[in-house]
C-alpha cells in the first residue's frame, strides 16, 4: 500500500493544458464548457459505437481518458448506454452487419443528440469504402453533425474536434 | 510461485510426410509457395484423415484458407511443429465443393472452416457444427463473396436486417437463464455478441457470435497493388498494424524473391517490439481496471501515452501505421534519435520493473486475478492458442525463436511461460514480455545496420505466391498472398492470432461469475476486427 501511495505522490499531476494555439483552444474549451453547462446540464455524455472500425480509433479514444488529456475536466465523459448519452461518437465504415445495431443505438439515444463520425472511415468509408459488406461513411446510415478526420485522429485532434462540434453545433 | 517449464518439441514437421505415407495417404505433389514452408498436396478424400495424422504427431493447427481459381477451389491448411511450418493443400472442383472437416482432429479449425464455408461455399461434410459464421443477413446463403465471379459491390439491400436468427446452442434446466450481450457493448470496445447461459452468478456456458465488423477485407484486397495491400493490411486490426503489414509485405517479398535491406528489417523489428510494448502496457492497465484497480490503469496509460508520443515524434505515427511498406520501411531513424530512444527504453524498463511487483503482490488484485479465467495447459494445447495466452498456460510457441525470420535470426529470444493459466499469469507474461522487448529494442538500436530503407520490387512476370509469418504481440500472425504477373493481388488472407484465442475465451469463462467476464475477456483480448475481416 505504501508503495502505491509513494508512486502516486511521485507521479504527481500530469494533465496538460491543451497545446498548439493555446489561447484559442483554451478559449474554445471555456466556451464549450459554457455550452455544455447551458445545453447539457453541465456534462456531456458520450456513447461510443464501433460500427466497423479496425480498432485504431478505439485506442485513441481510450487515450483521451488518460491523465495527460483527461477529457473529463471539460465535463465530457463516456457512458455505457445510449440512453444516457448526449452524443454518439461513431467509428469505422458502417459494416452492413452493424447497420441495424447503429440505427437502434441512434433511436435509443434521447433527443436532443449529436452524432460525430470519428476517423477517415467514419468520414467517407476510408480504406474500406462501400461494398457488399460496408455501407461506407457513417452519414450514409444516420445523420451526422460533424466528422473528425484522421487515421486514427490523435487524442488531441479528437479533443479539439469534440470541442469544436460543441461550439458550432447546437442540438435541436 | 512462478513455475517455469522449458518445452522443447522435437523435429516434427520433417517426419510428417512419412507418417502420412504410413497412413496410406498419397501425396499428389510436394512443392511450396515461396518461403521456407513445404507444401504437401493431398486428395480431398484424405483431408480429414491427414488432420488426424497431424494431430497424433503433435502438430499444431495454425490456419485454413481458400482460394478460387476457376474451375478449381484450393483449400490450404497451415500446420506448425516445433521446427517450422508446413502446408497441406487440396484441390476441389468449384461446383458443389465438399471436403471432410479437420475440426474433429483440430477444434481450432471449427470457425476458420465455417468462414471458408460462408465465403466460398465449401461444404465440410462431417463438421460438428454446420452453422453459418461470418454471414449474417447482409448477403444471401447462395452468394459467396470470395468466389472469383462475385462482384465486390454485391447486391445489398438498403437496410440490412438485424441477425436475430443465429441459432445459439440451447441449454435447459431448472434456474438456467440466458444473458444476451451486444453487439454494442458498454465500454470503449469493438462490437460482438456474447450469449451467457448462467445459473445464479455462475456462467455455465458462453458462446460468442462475431462477424459484426466484417468489412470485406479479403475481397477488397483483390486487384490492389502492393502499396495498397500494405495500407489495407495495416487496418486488419489497428492494434496490430505493424505486424499485419509486416506479414503481408513478407509474403510479397517471399513471392517476388527479394531481400529486404538489413536496416529496414531492424527498423521493422523495432516497430513490432514498440507495438508489443504499447499493447501490453494498455492491457495490463485495462485488466486491472476491470477489477476496479484504477492505480494500475493510470500508471500504465501514462507509460503507454509517453511511448506513443515517442512513436509519433521519431517515426511519425502514434500507432506506427504505414511505417512498414513493401520492400522495406517508409521512415528512417536519424542518428541523433538513438540516444533518446536508448534512454526511453531504460526508463521504461525501470518503471515496469518497479511497477509489476506492486501490482502482482497486491492482495486485492491477487484475490480477483488468481485462479480466475483459468485455461489449463491441456486445453491451451488442444486449442492451439498463441502468444501471451499460450505462455500463461505453458505453451511457448514464438516464431522469433522457433522459426526465426530476419532480423530475429540474429537475436536471442527469451520466452516466458507459466503453468497456472490464470489471469494473473497473463498479466505477468505481459510484464515479462515488455522487459524482454525492451532488451531487444536496445540490441537492435546498438547494432542498427547502415544502408538502404527499401528494396526495389520487380514485376513478377508470372503468377506467384508467398507466405508471411511474423510474431505479433498476440502471437503468430500470418499472411498468404498470391500475385498475378502484373504484381496485383489475386488473393490475400490475413490470419490474426485471435482466431485461436476466441475459442479459448469460451473455454476459460464457464465456472467464473458473470461479473468476472469483462476481466476474462480483457485478459484474452482477442481482436474482433482481426477475425471478422
Amino acid at each position: 500500500m505504501l508503495r502505491i501511495f509513494n508512486k502516486i505522490l511521485r507521479t504527481g499531476r500530469l494533465t496538460e493544458p491543451l497545446p498548439a494555439g493555446e489561447a484559442t483552444v483554451a478559449e474554445l474549451g471555456a466556451a464549450c464548457q459554457r455550452e455544455i453547462a447551458a445545453k447539457f446540464g453541465g456534462s456531456l455524455a458520450i456513447r461510443m459505437v464501433d460500427a466497423g472500425s479496425c480498432n485504431g480509433c478505439e485506442l485513441e479514444m481510450h487515450a483521451v481518458n488518460n491523465s495527460f488529456y483527461d477529457i473529463e475536466r471539460f465535463g465530457i465523459h463516456f457512458v455505457a448506454s445510449p440512453r444516457h448519452a448526449d452524443l454518439l461518437l461513431v467509428t469505422g465504415p458502417v459494416s452492413r452487419h452493424m447497420q441495424a445495431a447503429l440505427l437502434r443505438t441512434y433511436a435509443a439515444t434521447p433527443d436532443p443528440k449529436l452524432v460525430v463520425a470519428m476517423g477517415d472511415c467514419g468520414a467517407d468509408g476510408g480504406e474500406f469504402g462501400i461494398s457488399y459488406a460496408s455501407c461506407g461513411a457513417v452519414a450514409n446510415v444516420i445523420p451526422v453533425d460533424a466528422v473528425i478526420r484522421g487515421c486514427p485522429p490523435t487524442p488531441l485532434q479528437l479533443l479539439q474536434g469534440l470541442l469544436q462540434v460543441l461550439q458550432i453545433k447546437t442540438p435541436e | 510461485m512462478s513455475r517455469q517449464e522449458q518445452r522443447v518439441r522435437p523435429a516434427q514437421t520433417t517426419a510428417f510426410a512419412a507418417q502420412l505415407a504410413n497412413a496410406d495417404i498419397d501425396l499428389t505433389s510436394v512443392a511450396g509457395p515461396a518461403g521456407p514452408e513445404t507444401l504437401l498436396e493431398l486428395n480431398p478424400a484424405d483431408w480429414g484423415r491427414a488432420a488426424a495424422v497431424a494431430a497424433t504427431a503433435g502438430l499444431r493447427f495454425a490456419a485454413v484458407w481458400g482460394e478460387h481459381r476457376p474451375p478449381e477451389l484450393l483449400v490450404t491448411t497451415l500446420l506448425a511443429g516445433g521446427d517450422g511450418h508446413l502446408l497441406l493443400r487440396t484441390v476441389l472442383p468449384d461446383s458443389a465443393p465438399q471436403l471432410p472437416s479437420q475440426t474433429p482432429s483440430f477444434p481450432a479449425a471449427d470457425r476458420p472452416e465455417r468462414h471458408l464455408q460462408d465465403m466460398f461455399g465449401v461444404r465440410f461434410v462431417d463438421h460438428p457444427d454446420g452453422r453459418r459464421w461470418i454471414r449474417h443477413r447482409a448477403w444471401s446463403a447462395k452468394w459467396y463473396p470470395l468466389r472469383r465471379e462475385a462482384a465486390i459491390a454485391g447486391t445489398p439491400v438498403a437496410q440490412t436486417a438485424p441477425d436475430r436468427s443465429y441459432p445459439f446452442a440451447p441449454i435447459a434446466g431448472s434456474g438456467v437463464y440466458e444473458i444476451p450481450v451486444g453487439p454494442v457493448h458498454a465500454g470503449i470496445i469493438e462490437p460482438g455478441h456474447f450469449r451467457f447461459q448462467a445459473v445464479g452468478e455462475d456462467v455455465l456456458r458462453l458462446e460468442a457470435h462475431l462477424g459484426y465488423v466484417h468489412k470485406g477485407i479479403e475481397k477488397l484486397a483483390e486487384g490492389r497493388d502492393l502499396a495498397g495491400l500494405a495500407r489495407l493490411a495495416g487496418r486488419v486490426s489497428g492494434d496490430s498494424s505493424v505486424v499485419h503489414t509486416w506479414a503481408a509485405c513478407q509474403a510479397a517479398e517471399h513471392a517476388l524473391g527479394i531481400d529486404v535491406p538489413p536496416r529496414a528489417l531492424a527498423l521493422r523489428a523495432i516497430f513490432a517490439e514498440r507495438e508489443r510494448i504499447a499493447n501490453h502496457l494498455g492491457d495490463i492497465g485495462a485488466i486491472c481496471n476491470d477489477v476496479g484497480f484504477a492505480f494500475a490503469q493510470v500508471q500504465m496509460t501514462r507509460l503507454r501515452e509517453l511511448w506513443q508520443r515517442t512513436s509519433a515524434a521519431v517515426f511519425g505515427h502514434r500507432l506506427l501505421m504505414d511505417r512498414v511498406v513493401p520492400g522495406g520501411v517508409a521512415v528512417d531513424l536519424v542518428s541523433d534519435q538513438l540516444t533518446p530512444l536508448h534512454q526511453e527504453a531504460q526508463q521504461l524498463h525501470q518503471e515496469v520493473k518497479s511497477l509489476m511487483p506492486v501490482l502482482l503482490e497486491y492482495p486485492s488484485l491477487q484475490d480477483r486475478l488468481r485462479n480466475t479465467g483459468v485455461l489449463s495447459p491441456a486445453n491451451a494445447e488442444r486449442l492451439g492458442v498463441l502468444g501471451y495466452l499460450g505462455r500463461a498456460s505453458n505453451l511457448q510457441d514464438d516464431l522469433r525463436r522457433d522459426a526465426p525470420y530476419p532480423p530475429y535470426d540474429r537475436l536471442h529470444i527469451e520466452v516466458p511461460a507459466y503453468l497456472d493459466g490464470d489471469i494473473e499469469k497473463r498479466v505477468q507474461v505481459r510484464g515479462d514480455e515488455i522487459l524482454i522487448a525492451l532488451g531487444l529494442i536496445e540490441t537492435l538500436l546498438e547494432k542498427l545496420p547502415e544502408g538502404e530503407l527499401q528494396a526495389k520490387l520487380p514485376l513478377p512476370n508470372r503468377e506467384c505466391a508467398g507466405l508471411g509469418l511474423v510474431e505479433g504481440w498476440r502471437g503468430e500472425t500470418l499472411a498468404y498472398l498470391r500475385l498475378n504477373a502484373q504484381g496485383r493481388v489475386l488473393r490475400y488472407f490475413p490470419r490474426d492470432p485471435s482466431w485461436l484465442s476466441w475459442p479459448a475465451l469460451e473455454v476459460l469463462t464457464p465456472g467464473n461469475i458473470v461479473p468476472d467476464f469483462p476481466v476474462c475477456n480483457k485478459s484474452v483480448n482477442g481482436s474482433y476486427s482481426g477475425i471478422d475481416l
